[in-house]
């Protein structure tokens, strides 16, 4: 039997258990929740400030891309917390024993466990991301730049963060594994801040530094692509009187990612995975 | 390993039953960090037997029965567990393993852990339920199938283990303390099963330190003292007669005295313990006894227990964890455990 068909086994495996511990019922109601508040919140925006123009265009985008920060930092840390608990604790417990005793590699296990929690990921940023969307068009009228899209990206964004914690999974204890993915989705975060900032001012040294922070964790490479779906046209900022350089200033503003950036995710996430791979091979059961 | 090997065992290549042999290992060693818990070691168990791997805590057991499923690789030396080079994928198909730390998805039923492990030994979907109902009843676990493993004390979760390593028949099982979370029943019905195990050809490597156990079940038996196997043999090898108990009363020193022609003799109260004795000799040592006015009350062929030839094989310092078979053993006229 090929090796896709023991990863899809885990992949199922881990499929099952996120349904039997009511992961999947958990996020389906959070999601259901925050749909309901988001159509709420965006309504009463609506009826304060409709959008008659830029300035109220500009003030609704602004809320939504909030609205969207907040949603990539639940992704993220649902990536954390599925992930960092992922390997390590089923091999010290025992679980994996019995499973690697049999004709199965630990590399599909491990690909198995990331393909099961990847999928309950990507579902759920789509669908919640896009019904929250959904929510806010229909409340406010307030058509971003690129809605489909944005959703995608934060999609990617949980599974580079998910890769992240499974990696540390494979050697680090699962508190300490999920703090210091944590850590590092914050420091990329910043990073990224501090990146737009030399952008803006010109400045190289802090435009290297957000360079490198990105090649090291590319998370924030996918969520300013997500921002910079959710944000106004030029058009409207500068109808709005807003300094399109200045804006880049802003942590909650992005654009899209070059192709080659976003080949630097993929390749990221396969090298990650790799040397997940080798560190799980090497560790004694 | 090379040294210490006692009883006339076959080892190796040249003594290589048709067929091979199940495991046979060669100088395997296994070192975490600048702990050796593998020295150097040597076994071969035949197809078809039960072989009881004996050691104390840390002898390193647990770490070969790891590495002949490749869930550990050696620092040097090699093996091959049925036919095949240890950690081969194809080998472990045919391969069923209770490990020491027996675990198993909580959030699972018994049917469904056995339904994994089906898949997992990629079984014929069409034999997943005949297998799982088979697998049950031999572990006396039928009534429980469709609760969650979470529910279960830990002996049903060593039970539900051993389901889960006979799934598919098996060619080699391999148990690592089988018995560890059972009680007195569990333990009869392990050693039902694994009897049941031999008598369809199955080979059984068995990892305990429980020597009443390993007594009552094993064919041959390896010993494992600090990393390396410092015996090889049968049961029969291993626990043969030698000599007899006699208890005799009304015998004067005179009367001791003639037993002393017969062969060495030791006496401990109405115990005379004649270790040389021929069986040729009983039958005058004990007419001696008798005209010397002596009363005998008991003749007894006397044996070596395991676990005096354990604590034998041991080095000196090497004894702690050994001897969980309990004093019973020892001590009783017939056996030729520690001294009474």
């Amino acid at each position: 039997m090929s090796a896709l068909a023991s990863i899809l086994i885990i992949a199922r495996l881990t499929l099952r258990e996120a349904f039997r511990r009511r992961l999947l019922w958990t996020l389906a109601g959070l999601t259901a929740l925050l749909v309901v508040l988001t159509s709420w919140g965006f309504s009463r925006i609506s009826e304060a400030s409709p959008i008659t123009g830029p300035v109220q265009e500009l003030g609704v985008s602004q809320a939504t891309v909030m609205l969207a920060f907040m949603f990539s930092f639940v992704l993220a840390m649902t990536a954390v917390f599925a992930g960092s608990p992922s390997i390590g604790p089923d091999i010290e417990n025992g679980l994996l024993l019995a499973v690697l005793a049999r004709p199965i590699r630990r590399s599909e296990v491990m690909l198995g466990r990331w393909a099961g929690l990847a999928g309950v990921l990507v579902v759920y940023a789509l669908v919640a991301g896009y019904l929250e969307l959904g929510a806010v068009v229909l409340a406010t009228g307030y058509a971003p730049v690129d809605p489909l899209t944005a959703p995608v990206y934060l999609a990617g964004q949980s599974l580079v963060l998910l890769t992240l914690a499974i990696l540390f999974s494979t050697r680090i204890a699962p508190v300490a594994g999920g703090a210091m993915a944590v850590v590092g989705y914050g420091l990329a975060w910043m990073a990224g801040v501090m990146g737009g900032v030399g952008e803006a001012f010109n400045s190289d040294v802090l435009r290297g530094a957000g360079i490198v922070a990105r090649l090291i964790l590319p998370s924030d490479v996918l969520w300013r692509g997500a921002a910079g779906a959710l944000s106004p046209s030029e058009g409207v900022l500068q109808l709005a009187g807003v300094n399109a350089g200045l804006y880049k200033f802003s942590p909650f503003s992005g654009a899209a990612p070059t192709p080659l950036w976003l080949a630097w995710c993929v390749a990221w996430i396969i090298g990650a995975l790799g040397l997940g791979i080798i560190l799980l091979s090497r560790r004694e059961l | 390993m090379t040294a210490g090997v006692v009883g006339g065992t076959t080892r190796g290549a040249a003594g290589e039953p048709e067929g091979g042999f199940a495991v046979e290992t060669r100088e395997l060693r296994k070192e975490f960090g600048r702990i050796v818990a593998l020295d150097g070691l040597t076994m071969t168990v035949r197809r078809g037997e039960v072989f009881g791997l004996l050691g104390p805590n840390g002898a390193g057991k647990t770490t070969a029965v790891k590495l002949l499923l490749g869930l550990s690789r050696p620092t040097a030396g090699h093996g091959r567990v049925m036919g095949a080079p240890l950690g081969d994928l194809a080998a472990r198909r045919r391969i069923g393993y209770l490990p020491e730390l027996f675990r198993y998805q909580g959030w699972m039923t018994a049917r469904e852990v056995l339904g994994l492990h089906c898949e997992l030994a990629r079984l014929p979907r069409s034999e997943w339920e005949r297998e799982i109902r088979a697998a049950l009843e031999l572990v006396g676990l039928v009534d429980r199938a469709d609760d969650r493993t979470e529910t279960f004390s830990k002996g049903m979760q060593q039970r539900l283990g051993l389901a889960v390593a006979l799934l598919g028949r098996p060619d080699l099982v391999l148990l690592d303390e089988p018995t560890s979370a059972l009680d007195p029943v569990g333990r009869q019905d392990v050693r039902g099963i694994i009897g049941s195990l031999r008598d369809r050809g199955t080979t059984v490597v068995l990892n305990s330190h429980l020597l009443t156990e390993v007594e009552r079940v094993c064919d041959r038996v390896g010993i494992v003292d600090r990393g390396r196997v410092v015996a090889e043999m049968s049961m029969a090898e291993l626990t043969r007669e030698r000599g007899v108990s006699v208890r005799v009363t009304g015998l004067d020193d005179g009367g001791r005295e003639v037993a002393a022609r017969f062969a060495p003799a030791r006496v401990d109260g109405e115990w005379l313990f004649m270790d040389d004795i021929t069986d040729a000799d009983v039958p005058g040592l004990v007419g001696e006894l008798v005209a010397r006015g002596g009363s005998i009350h008991a003749v007894v062929p006397t044996r070596d227990t395991l676990e005096g030839r354990f604590m034998s094989l041991l080095a000196p310092d090497g004894r702690s964890g050994a001897g969980e078979s309990g004093a019973a053993e020892s001590g009783t006229p017939g056996t030729r455990g520690q001294e009474p």
